[in-house]
């Protein structure tokens, strides 16, 4: 079997398994976030934190809430880097310095990930298995927080919300649900089961998982060598599946210890698109019509496929002078995954806001290269992080409404809501923030003398390293072009800088939008009401999405990736 | 009260539920998660869990059949990290890792630090690396009778892994050492032929990942064929 056959099957076994986990798994998150019974745990956590989770919030005490729940992780985060020398469970392993150490705290709690250390190097277990690890499942369960919140604001009706109960007097502003509810609820009933399950398949595969520290064994040639153990796999699994995206190892899912087989390859990559497909199906069952949700959905698996197929495309054509004369783009990519293989990963990771690598992108070839950066310049949507990526999709079907609505002279309506000023106001101030930050903070580091010297490889390389670093933090995605030395104070606080604002600001919108939206009540559907399930408006998601992000880039990306991709 | 006194005791508040709820996760996520899952694995997988370290035909631990190795001959000067290492032929060699050496903190393999070397296809270090590499290989592969063109070393053989750590090389690679590890330890090429076969691994399920041989698991056969004689 040829290796272009093999990708192509591996493929569409991954879209099968997929498809056959799409309804229970969003059926089950619909249900979760809709319930009004409290586990034990889940009360335990409630007293621990002080808040009624059923008491209703407007979308500032939602907000706040997230804010301050995450300034919380950050402040904790620092202060276990700063004193990780005099922990238990971390020996030899010395204090992070301040930069760093805002950094990595900026990007684990901002779903990023972004990591300018070395993991087995830098930090102890007790950092990684208490303090990283965490920060995968709850910024995870954030961002699916937020998106619920949205989706309860399109859901709400005058005197109900979301989830079509109890009334309440109308203003103009609706209630979103409780967000100490959402956030315990995701993380409990959502990612730690998955998780465990997840990890136990790691290492069925050969993923490590054990407390043993540094380990040294025999070498075959005499002498011995040694490696960090760890609680691997159980890291690994939420990695994927918060679309978080921090190795435990250096080489992150390239590390055989991380990622041992083509098996736990392909899991690895079902993993990444698990949740943030199946939220299409939560999304459309809270809003009452899952064919809404099917539309939202086509457009994110039309973009994925797409990109999948030009990237094995490029990866198997190999231009480039070193590709050429190696006879394949294997650089940076491990025998056991081959083309196919890391080509999948690779895109999986950028359209989403994951950032883990099984294969190095910047030793990919130009072009190869050049649809990593775009996918995470798209906004990562297709499927996107977990909750981000609906939000960030729903926030584009607004944006294509209105467009549809400039074409034919109508006020614009989305599943019910009346899609006015205000909610424009907050979508457009949406999808301009991330593009602002990138852009903006690569020039500045191109243009600025303190950054010099940082890249590893010439000509327009180099500056897409500096274009993907900002691209990556701003997206919250995490992955690199890693030649770039990042662990500098410059970059270290305009990416840690990038990544909180990035992650936030956007957050702010999608809430206030959320509020506005649940302060309405529903317009009736009209002959003239655009049909927001059908393949038209698909298909003007898709074109939207292009459009309005991925011509943002084009000059920066014309100066980078498509010039290098061009010339070989 | 002020307005800015109550905004302060209100963020002061709101900071104090995050922070609880944080502790609260943490005890679950970061202690109950972990210790529940290694428990679990400890019990079910306990040789991958622990590293799926190979035993040679001694019963010696020679490393993990995951993590790859060098086969190099022992350095001149021991103490010289700037020594170029020389493979000894006699073994089957692995793919490049050059990122594993440029870029950790310690050069040495004895502490794995995993990287690549994240050149660019457009980069002349890398051009050269790979040129090198494969003039190197078909120098190394010539033996009596044998010697292979540019067209058959594949493109894993001269470049880099992810890892830098990689325990495979493709079945090609692997075949095109064949007539040299045979002549150096004085084999039937048929006979060290058969025993490459006998250890290539396909694809998964036929279709998932690339066909690979493990190196230091090819070795240590070799080894004991070796021991027999």
């Amino acid at each position: 079997m040829s290796p272009v056959l093999a990708g192509v099957l591996q493929f569409l076994a991954l879209l099968a398994a997929l498809a056959l986990a799409y309804r229970p798994l969003g059926d089950y998150m619909a249900r979760v976030y809709c319930s009004s019974r409290h586990l034990w745990v889940e009360k335990w956590i409630y007293r621990a934190v002080g808040a009624d989770p059923s008491a209703e919030m407007r979308w500032p005490a939602y907000l706040r809430g997230v804010l301050a729940f995450s300034l919380a992780g950050v402040l904790f985060l620092y202060l276990l880097q700063r004193v990780q020398g005099v922990l238990p469970g971390s020996p030899g392993f010395a204090p992070i310095d301040p930069d760093q150490a805002f950094n990595t705290a900026a990007s684990f709690v901002t779903n990023t990930n972004w990591q300018s250390y070395a993991g087995e190097q830098a930090m102890g277990r007790l950092v990684q298995t208490c303090g990283l690890a965490v920060q995968n499942f709850v910024s995870a369960a954030v961002g699916m927080a937020v998106a619920v919140a949205l989706v309860r604001g399109f859901a709400a009706r005058p005197g109900t919300r979301g989830c079509a109960r109890t009334g309440e007097a109308p203003s103009h502003t609706g209630p979103l649900g409780n967000f100490w509810a959402d956030l315990v609820r995701g993380v409990v009933r959502i990612l730690i089961p998955l998780s465990v399950l997840g990890a136990l398949v790691l290492v069925a595969c050969g993923a490590l998982q054990n407390f043993s520290g540094l380990h040294e064994v025999g070498q075959f040639g005499g002498g011995v060598q040694q490696w960090h153990g760890g609680a691997v796999a159980s890291q690994e699994a939420i990695k994927e599946l918060g679309t978080n995206g921090g190795g435990y190892y250096n080489a992150n899912s390239a590390h055989p210890y991380e990622n041992p087989n083509g098996l736990s390859n392909l899991f690895e990559i079902f993993l990444i698109l698990l949740i943030p497909f199946a939220l299409t199906r939560t999304f459309g069952r809270m809003t009452g019509s899952v064919r809404q949700g099917y539309a939202i959905l086509a457009a994110m698996a039309t973009i994925w496929t797409v990109f999948t197929a030009l990237m094995m495309w490029t990866e198997f054509a190999h231009h480039g002078p070193a590709f050429e004369a190696a006879g394949g783009a294997t650089e940076g990519k491990e025998t056991r995954f081959g083309i196919a293989g890391s080509a999948i990963f690779s895109v999986a990771t950028t359209l989403t806001s994951t950032g883990a690598v099984n294969s190095f992108h910047s030793s990919y070839t130009g072009l190869g290269g050049g649809l990593d950066l775009l996918g995470m310049q798209l906004g990562e949507v297709a499927p996107g992080g977990v909750g981000s990526g609906l939000y960030g999709m729903l926030v584009m079907a607004i944006v294509a409404v209105f467009l549809a609505g400039l074409m034919v002279g109508r006020t614009p309506e989305y599943l019910g809501k009346k899609i006015g000023t205000r909610q424009i106001k907050f979508a457009a101030c949406y999808f301009l923030i991330t593009p602002a930050l990138v852009l903006g903070f690569t020039a500045a580091a191109v243009a600025l003398p303190t950054p010099g010297g940082s890249t590893l490889n010439p000509g327009p390389h180099g500056f897409s390293e500096i274009l993907y670093a900002y691209t990556s933090g701003a997206n919250n995605n995490g992955s690199a072009f890693g030649g770039l030395s990042a662990d500098t104070e410059w970059f270290n606080t305009t990416l840690g800088i990038a990544m909180m604002l990035g992650r936030f600001l956007p957050m702010v919108f999608v809430l206030a939008l959320a509020g506005s939206l649940a302060g309405q009540g529903p317009v009736p559907q009209t002959a003239g009401t655009l049909r927001t399930h059908k393949p038209l408006f698909t298909g003007l998601l898709v074109g939207t999405v292009m459009i309005v992000t991925g011509l943002t880039y084009f000059p920066a990306l014309a100066l980078g990736p498509l010039a290098e991709g061009l010339a070989s | 009260m002020t307005h800015s006194h109550h905004v302060a005791a209100r963020t002061a508040r709101q900071l104090g539920a995050g922070l609880r709820a944080l502790i609260a996760l943490t005890v679950l996520c970061g202690v109950l998660y972990p210790l529940a899952v290694t428990g679990i694995a400890q019990a079910a997988f306990p040789g991958r869990a622990n590293g799926s370290q190979l035993t040679d035909a001694g019963g010696r631990v020679v490393g993990s059949e995951l993590i790859g190795q060098r086969f190099d001959l022992p350095k001149k000067n021991p103490d010289d990290p700037e020594e170029t290492p020389v493979p000894d032929l006699r073994w089957f060699q692995p793919r490049p890792s050059a990122g594993l050496t440029t870029h950790g903190a310690d050069p040495r393999y004895a502490l794995l630090v995993s990287g690549a070397t994240h050149l660019s296809g457009d980069n002349e270090v890398l051009l050269r690396a790979v040129r090198d590499a494969k003039a190197a290989v078909i120098e190394d592969n010539t033996a009596a009778g044998y010697r292979p063109t540019a067209a058959d070393v594949p493109a894993e053989a001269v470049t880099s892994s992810g890892s830098g750590l990689d325990p495979h090389i493709p079945p090609a690679y692997a075949a095109l050492q064949v007539h040299r590890v045979a002549e150096r330890n004085h084999l039937a090429v048929a006979e060290v032929r058969a025993l490459v076969e006998a250890h290539t691994d396909g694809r998964i399920l036929g279709f998932v990942g690339e066909p690979t041989v493990n190196v230091l698991w090819l070795n240590v056969a070799l080894k004991a064929l070796l021991g027999t004689r």
